[in-house]
């Protein structure tokens, strides 16, 4: 799978805007970006309140998917190019979330919002009126997706990465430095898993770094690729990212992202927790 | 806590602000006539290390919640980037100014 497979560039999609069956959609936590101006055409998505399950801490279901899906005006046939801000970490879990329910048709602006706007490209407040299709999910392809009994399993036979900030998996911190302090979970991270933060696979301007870069990255790091490998973070979407630096730009074959991620394993009884900072090594 | 991972709105520093046993590191970003809004600011280790990153508020303030230490913020923009260093050696609020040329 080559750059081009999975990735467009911001020329790319500035030259493509009005290009029929393609649909551009800006994912993100934060939708007020979308509101003070967005790519011309683009769609948005909610990650909070149309990719989550309002009730349990889990995906929209299949038909909830199809629903939205439709409701967007995006069809089974669209090339959807996903985008958001944080660099790209929420359209990197609907890129992953996408491909989860069948639809390959899918790639990431390389860059996301970020390089949009440093680039100095056009935003609209103009929201589009794209008509309802009748969209249709697969099941979900559970090979992209790691629960917490399999993470359990992985310590010390599988890759695990974690992809947060150096003093997030030491136990410094137990989130993100743009966010206080606050959780009631253990601090840490799981046994043998190798820290590779998301922010390494990047480029400053938020676009990802090459697949060579990738591969030097991750060797040095410690990563068996002859094994199969499970990312997380904290809620599952900076995991992503480099899930998608895995499995679409570098081409392992075998990689999860395990969405319940931090969050989930930091408050779980009786599992193993490892604090410091030298992991896997 | 929080249940999302992305960065909240960016708000200006309030005189005198309690920030109980969190290290924050506050300010703005400026540019040829003051305040500059919607720069990308980058919180980056004394190895130069990527942290963390918020998008400023129209009015240019940022914040990050991080571990004690010395760090850089470095701002992103579409007219220029910056940089700073600011000493954050405990809790409190550290504040710093990125000029963006």
């Amino acid at each position: 799978m080559s750059r081009e497979d999975v990735l467009v560039t911001t020329q790319w999609a500035e030259e493509n805007l009005n290009t029929p069956g393609v649909v551009f959609a800006e994912v993100d936590e934060d939708t007020t970006a979308y509101e003070g101006g967005h790519i011309p055409g683009a769609v948005r998505i909610d990650w909070k309140t149309e990719l989550q399950d309002q009730v349990r801490r889990d995906f929209v279901d299949k038909a909830g998917f199809e629903k939205l899906l439709s409701a967007k005006g995006i069809s089974n046939d669209d090339l959807v190019i996903l985008y958001g801000g944080n660099n790209n970490w929420f359209a990197a879990y609907a890129y992953w979330y996408f491909k989860l329910y069948g639809h390959d048709k899918v790639k990431l602006l390389d860059g996301g919002r970020k390089k949009w706007e440093l680039d100095g490209r056009d935003l609209v407040k103009e929201v589009p009126d794209r008509p309802a299709t009748d969209y249709k999910a697969s099941d979900q392809d559970l090979s992209l997706r790691a629960f917490r009994d399999e993470v359990v399993d992985a310590i010390s036979t599988k890759n695990l990465v974690d992809v947060r900030s150096p003093d997030e998996f030491s136990g410094k911190l137990l989130a993100p430095a743009h966010l206080p302090q606050e959780s009631a979970q253990r601090a840490g991270h799981i046994p043998s898993a190798l820290n590779v933060p998301w922010a390494q696979t990047a480029n400053e301007d938020g676009t990802f770094k090459t697949a060579d870069e990738l591969k030097e990255l991750y060797e040095e790091a410690g990563l068996d690729t002859s094994k199969a490998t499970i990312a997380y973070c904290r809620i599952g979407e900076r995991s992503s990212h480099t899930w998608f630096a895995l499995h679409e730009l570098m081409g392992l074959k075998d990689v999860k992202n395990y969405d319940g991620s931090w969050t989930e394993y930091g408050s779980l009884v009786g599992v193993p927790v490892e604090t410091g900072s030298n992991g896997g090594k | 806590m929080t249940d999302g991972c992305g960065a909240p709105e960016q708000t200006a520093v309030v005189t005198g602000e309690d920030t109980g046993d969190q290290v924050v590191v506050a300010g703005k970003v400026t540019g040829g006539e003051g305040a500059l809004g919607g720069a990308y600011v980058r919180l980056l280790n004394a190895d130069g290390e990527f942290a963390g990153e918020v998008q400023a508020s129209p009015e240019g303030d940022f914040r990050f919640y991080a571990a004690p230490g010395e760090w850089k913020v470095r701002a992103l923009h579409r007219s220029g980037n910056g940089e700073a260093t600011v000493d954050a050696a405990g809790p409190g609020l550290h504040q710093v100014t990125i000029a963006v040329a």
